[in-house]
């Protein structure tokens, strides 16, 4: 039991329990507009810019936001074009993943736990990393907040959005920048093969519970932050992977809300 | 004075050209109906006169100042979003329940604040869809297949307080619509369109109009019976635009057009 209240333990509550904050909107969002796939080619982005940033030495939150932002910036152009996407973003995705790794396994004198950047490592998150997260939390839920009436007018049809006076590509392209953002430093907890799901799984679980969207964000964020540390508390008592225990416990939320709505009915 | 003035314009989807050479001009109060068939560009006029498609070549020029109401055909809602009509009318900008109550009593979807948007039935998305246009006072409203759905009695019913509004408020209306005989009825002019302008005026001229019949001619028989026999037949003929037609849509003509004058 004394594990659960460690110093370690207690930075790794803080900072899942932030990602998953910050995720839930977005996370509504991404549901309420179908970019599944979107969130998906960027957090897989992230691989590649791991592997640029220790080739360049920097640190690694810069490395991965630059390629996320640049990945965000060419899939929102893409968006635009009417081309049928989904393809190209599979394409984004997994090449991005892939060659994220083999750039890293290229990296000389650089021996690096490739499992902790594939599924995060909460439990090392330190000062330094909590700080960056909040300060990055607090930035995603201030830029929802700012735009919350107009991503949500234009997530409800963007014909209605250009009539009222916005610009849903304007929208669409913050939606894009926030989620880069998002993985950059949300990388650290849960990796990135994960954060589609936290970032997901929240908000669908949220889905049966809410009338109105803002409830439905509300909804989401309690899910997103009981999950990751009911999920901590796992790894702590039972040592299972941290990351994984949070998005198991968030899939098992989904299926609970889901599976109560449909006996209701 | 025009609200909105519309010359020579061109819009392109997919590199397709689908509209070529469009005027149009829209006074304060007149209700204008487009007809055409589907796919002659309808939906994506109303599109570009409020932005939403990119003008390939001419110009639309709208009133300083000019407030405009839109009402689409549908929504694209999906529906992993919440969203009670209140919600909904909400945005972008907040409005009191006062104003709200108001708005959606004139629409005639009065009571249904908290309606699930996605529950609504054809006819109520509709009214909800013209309440949230009114709530920004339009001097100009654009209803794109508005009656889509909804029975005779029903569109019929629409179109009558779409015209009590007008007078009321004395906004312009430009419509979308394919219930022919119910439109021409309730508009003050007509423009028939088929990727380009066939034909426009009175809504009597346009149904006698022989670029109209060779459009509607066959499958209308009803409205223009209607036409035939409340009408008197010494049509006006300068309103049939000259300039050729590019597309193949002209088919029988001269018999239609024959055809109605016989006794």
């Amino acid at each position: 039991m004394s594990l659960l209240l460690a110093p370690f333990m207690l930075r790794a509550a803080l900072a899942a329990t932030g990602v998953a904050l910050a995720a839930a909107p977005l996370g509504a969002f991404v549901v309420w507009r179908r970019m599944a796939y979107f969130g998906d080619a960027i957090s897989h982005g992230a691989m590649l810019g791991v592997a640029l940033a220790l080739a360049a030495s920097l640190p690694v939150f810069w490395g991965v936001l630059a390629v996320t932002l640049v990945l965000a910036l060419a899939v929102a152009a893409l968006a635009g074009r009417g081309v049928p996407v989904d393809t190209l973003l599979g394409v984004a995705a997994h090449g991005a993943l892939a060659l994220g790794l083999v750039a890293v396994s290229f990296v000389p004198g650089v021996r690096i736990d490739l499992m902790a950047y594939l599924f995060g490592d909460v439990l090392a998150v330190g000062g330094a990393d909590l700080a960056l997260i909040w300060a990055g939390v607090a930035l995603l839920l201030g830029l929802v907040a700012w735009r919350w009436r107009a991503l949500l007018l234009s997530a409800v049809d963007e014909d209605l959005a250009i009539a009222s006076g916005l610009s849903p590509r304007r929208e669409r392209l913050t939606l894009m920048l926030a989620l880069a953002l998002l993985v950059a430093f949300s990388l650290k907890v849960v990796g990135a093969l994960l954060i589609s799901a936290l970032l997901i799984l929240p908000a669908a679980a949220a889905r049966p519970l809410a009338r109105g969207p803002g409830r439905m964000v509300a909804i989401a964020m309690g899910i997103g932050a009981a999950s990751a540390l009911g999920g901590l508390a796992l790894a702590a008592l039972a040592d299972s992977p941290a990351a994984p225990s949070i998005v198991s416990l968030a899939t098992l939320a989904f299926l609970l809300t889901h599976g109560l709505d449909s006996l209701r009915r | 004075m025009r609200l909105l003035r519309v010359r020579g314009l061109s819009v392109s989807l997919g590199g397709r050209r689908v509209l070529e050479g469009v005027d149009l001009a829209i006074a304060p109060g007149e209700i204008v109906t487009i007809v055409g068939p589907n796919g002659s560009g309808k939906s994506t006029l109303l599109r570009a006169l409020i932005g939403a498609v990119p003008a390939a070549a001419g110009i639309i020029e709208r009133q300083s100042g000019l407030r405009m109401g839109y009402v689409p055909q549908k929504l694209a809602l999906d529906s992993s979003l919440p969203l009670k009509v209140r919600h909904f009318l909400d945005l972008p900008r907040p409005v009191s329940p006062g104003e709200r109550a108001r708005a959606l009593d004139e629409a005639g979807a009065g009571g249904l604040e908290e309606r699930q948007l996605a529950a609504l039935s054809g006819g109520q998305l509709q009214r909800v869809l013209l309440a949230r246009a009114l709530l920004g006072r339009p001097q100009l409203l654009l209803l794109d297949e508005a009656t889509q759905g909804l029975d005779q009695p029903a569109a019929a019913n629409f179109y009558r307080r779409i015209e009590a509004l007008r007078n009321r408020t004395g906004a312009a209306i430009l419509m979308v619509s394919h219930e022919l005989h119910v439109v021409m009825s309730a508009s003050d002019r007509v423009i028939c369109l088929n990727g380009h302008v066939c034909c426009a005026g009175k809504p009597e001229q346009v149904a006698s109009a022989p670029e109209y019949r060779a459009l509607f001619g066959t499958g209308t028989g009803g409205a223009l019976a209607l036409y035939r026999h409340e009408h008197d037949h010494a049509h006006e003929h300068e309103h049939h635009h000259p300039h050729g037609h590019d597309r193949p849509h002209a088919h029988e003509h001269h018999h239609d057009h024959h055809g109605e004058h016989a006794p």
